[in-house]
């Protein structure tokens, strides 16, 4: 199968190991994978901050870049909620029927990460290795846009060595919000110290979650307080191997 | 009359022309302030906590065992979507009905205009108290506060919004307006300024809703006239309908000589039979119960009763000529978009400024009163997606507060068409420029090893200083994806272009 990725932005300028893994991750599993380089943004932030016409040309950019492929697989549930569900509209609004119905159509093969393993390749034991107590936090857009479900649970069930903890409170929102971080910095944050006690009570090692996003918001409130949980895409997860802890371990 | 709310008298905000809509709907300060206020007030947090988590717990229950929620909820919002379709024909022949049996329908463009109304009827009667069922429609106009400097006294009869006139405070809910307090609090209360209360009062609720029924029953039985809002309101038949579970809606709506209702042009459905689809949505989503001990429903003027319904627009009828906002008007105000809301559980509903808090006030404020005048609500939302999955009449809250976003910049810029973009604007336009363009793009993302030396910076200007007073920036990457991959993707496979 001949399978895009879309890195996201925000993977692409801050977390580029989310997309090695993700890369990894596919390739492990006998597909080829493209960085197609005209990528850059879904526009999520224009639009949610209230500049929708800025936004377009991000549709249009992403409607072209990913014409030609079969799936486009994002390591983010908030970007292909955006995809699937701002897109063609935004199109719309603007009058631009043409871009609308490309966007539709390339809004349809565009999956996040736990949902392509799961629904497309039929996946959930992707041989993956991970000796570490880990809590996985459904972020809002995989939960209530995108509808993921237990796909990412049985996906970390899988992976060998890992424990899984359930989080108290799963399904409330971290406080991330995109701009919504900086605009109510101080509601962001009171929703962010609940979510990080609620972390901290599973005495995990790793948080971990489908949105880079989110991850930056909770790693950057755990790190703040020296809490020592780290957070760790889930992609990052998924994509190790026996061979990398023994690399890794011999490192250190 | 606290600084929670826009300063007004007598229903009239200061300071703004009287034009549009008016009433409590403006928030005087912006949310992020009022939120710091709440933010810092950690009995307000604990008493908010405990109470929504309680009431979701209780709503998740009874909307579960429903097999066919999901069928009850598109009807609900099918049934709405009617309303606000034919509003015009339903409502005349609200009129036409309530007319042939002996009501008197009079229309309110406004708040000001609806007060004077009812201020005038009850005049007429020579009353000068009444007692009141809860009703939102009358705390948007402001009702109490009109009829207090005509002379006359409005009794709030539901148990919580007694303990909230009582305490010189605001309603923080809309369906729980003392959600904020909790039972220590309502005995001082009661204690401070209830006349005759028992003073070994405790804080067991029974005693305490003992006391309050004491303190109403006087009332109820000297009461002349009675002044109450309605859930629904049936166009085929003329019928209202209030929903409640503490009878002292029933002892007002049927007890005194003279009714009085005020309700939103909104509130009409087209059938007695819609009454099954939403007698079944409210209670479950509003208080968790299956269904609400007390539905009362009347029909014109009864048993010699003399009845006026007042038909509130207030800014109604230009939320309507939108077609990605108008959904908001399918709310019923059963709150479950309050009690699921992560920000409305941490700042309560004095953060929000207006009558309406939460997400539904959110969306429903700033479209009555026109975006300008409330700027700050529709970015008072992480965009989590909680309320729209609550929604009984599935308004899609998060959409609708994305489009609205947009309205708030446009407005802005409309405003000072010439003014400089704001520093907002400026970065969003860069960063649109910069995305726009891969090989901008792929250039500005060399820059983000820069953001280690930030990270050094003790102190930071906002935007940053808000992201970094209690969050760590993230250590950038040596490389971007993209460079990584050019260097590493011509020997791995080749395929990249």
């Amino acid at each position: 199968m001949r399978i895009a990725l879309f890195a996201t932005c925000l993977v692409d300028g801050l977390f580029p190991d989310v997309g090695k893994a993700t890369v990894a991750l596919l390739r492990r599993l006998g597909h080829q994978v493209d960085l197609p380089l005209s990528q850059t943004c879904c526009g999520q932030m224009h639009v949610n901050t209230g500049y929708p016409a800025q936004a377009l040309p991000l549709v249009r950019n992403y409607a072209d870049t990913f014409a030609d492929y079969e799936a486009i697989v994002a390591p983010s549930g908030s970007c292909t909620g955006s995809i699937r569900h701002q897109h063609a509209d935004l199109a719309e609004r603007f009058g631009d029927a043409g871009l609308a119905a490309q966007a539709r159509e390339v809004a349809a093969r565009t999956y996040e990460l736990s949902e392509f393993l799961v629904d497309v390749l039929g996946v959930t034991d992707v041989g993956a290795y991970y000796p570490h107590r880990v809590t996985y936090h459904p972020t809002c857009h995989s939960l209530r846009l995108l509808r993921v479900g237990d796909r990412p649970y049985r996906l970390l069930r899988e992976v060998r060595g890992l424990e899984l903890v359930e989080l108290p409170n799963a399904e409330s929102c971290c406080g991330f919000g995109g701009t919504f971080a900086l605009k109510n910095g101080e509601v962001s944050t009171a929703m962010l110290a609940d979510k990080m006690r609620a972390v901290q009570d599973t005495r995990s090692d790793v948080c971990t979650a489908g949105d880079s996003s989110c991850l930056m918001h909770i790693g950057g409130g755990l790190t703040r307080l020296r809490a020592g949980v780290r957070t760790v895409h889930l992609a990052e997860i998924l994509a190790s191997t026996q061979d990398d802890s023994r690399v890794k371990g011999r490192a250190r | 009359m606290t600084a929670h709310t826009a300063p007004t008298s007598g229903g009239t905000f200061l300071g703004m022309p009287v034009a549009g809509p008016t009433g409590r709907l403006r928030a005087a300060r912006p949310f992020p302030a009022a939120a710091h206020d709440a933010l810092g007030d950690a009995q307000l947090r604990r008493n908010l906590g405990n109470a929504t988590a309680t009431i979701r717990a209780k709503r998740a229950r009874v909307v579960g065992e429903l097999p066919d929620w999901a069928g009850l909820r598109a009807a609900g919002a099918a049934i709405k979507d009617d309303v606000l379709a034919h509003l015009d024909t339903y409502l005349v022949q609200l009129e036409e009905q309530v007319t042939k049996r002996g009501g008197t329908v009079h229309w309110a463009r406004d708040a000001d205009e609806a007060c004077r109304i009812v201020t005038g009827l009850v005049r007429n009667t020579g009353a000068r108290e009444v007692v009141k069922v809860k009703s939102m429609a009358t705390q948007e106009i402001g009702l109490n506060e009109y009829l207090a400097t005509a002379g006359i006294d409005a009794v709030e009869t539901d148990l919580a919004e007694l303990i909230v006139q009582l305490g010189h405070d605001e309603p923080s809910h809309i369906l729980v307006p003392a959600i904020h307090r909790n039972r220590s609090e309502i005995r001082e209360i009661f204690l401070r300024e209830m006349p005759g209360v028992d003073p070994a009062l405790t804080d067991d609720p029974p005693a305490l809703a003992e006391a309050a029924r004491r303190h109403l029953r006087r009332r109820f039985l000297a009461a002349e006239v009675a002044i109450s809002g309605a859930n629904f309101a049936i166009a085929e038949t003329g019928t209202l309908c209030v929903v409640e579970s503490e009878g002292n809606g029933r002892m007002c709506l049927t007890l005194p000589r003279t009714l009085i209702t005020v309700m939103g042009i909104e509130k009409l459905l087209p059938a007695w039979s819609d009454l099954e689809v939403f007698l079944q949505l409210l209670p479950r989503s509003s208080t968790g119960e299956r269904m609400n001990p007390y539905t009362s429903m009347w029909t014109g003027a009864t048993e010699d009763q003399d009845f006026h319904l007042i038909l509130l627009d207030n800014g109604r009828t230009a939320t309507l000529a939108d077609p990605r906002g108008r959904a908001a008007l399918r709310c019923i105000r059963c709150s479950a978009c309050l009690n699921v809301c992560p920000v409305y559980e941490r700042t309560g509903g004095h953060a929000y400024g207006t009558v309406y808090p939460g997400p539904i006030g959110a969306v429903l404020s700033p479209q009555l009163t026109g975006v300008a005048d409330n700027p700050t609500l529709p970015f008072a939302s992480s965009l989590c997606g909680a309320c729209f999955d609550a929604c009984p009449v599935a308004i899609d809250i998060p959409s609708m507060l994305v489009h609205l976003r947009s309205r708030v910049v446009d407005a802005k810029h409309d405003a000072h068409p010439l003014a400089p973009p704001t520093p907002e604007a400026a970065a969003m336009g860069a960063a649109a420029w910069v995305m726009r363009d891969p090989k901008r793009w792929t250039r500005a993302l060399r820059l983000a090893p820069l953001l280690r030396f930030v990270r050094r910076l003790r102190s930071l200007l906002p935007p940053l200083s808000a992201w970094t007073a209690s969050r760590d920036l993230p250590n950038p990457p040596r490389e971007s994806l993209r460079d990584w991959w050019v260097r590493e993707g011509s020997i791995q496979d080749g395929s990249h272009r």
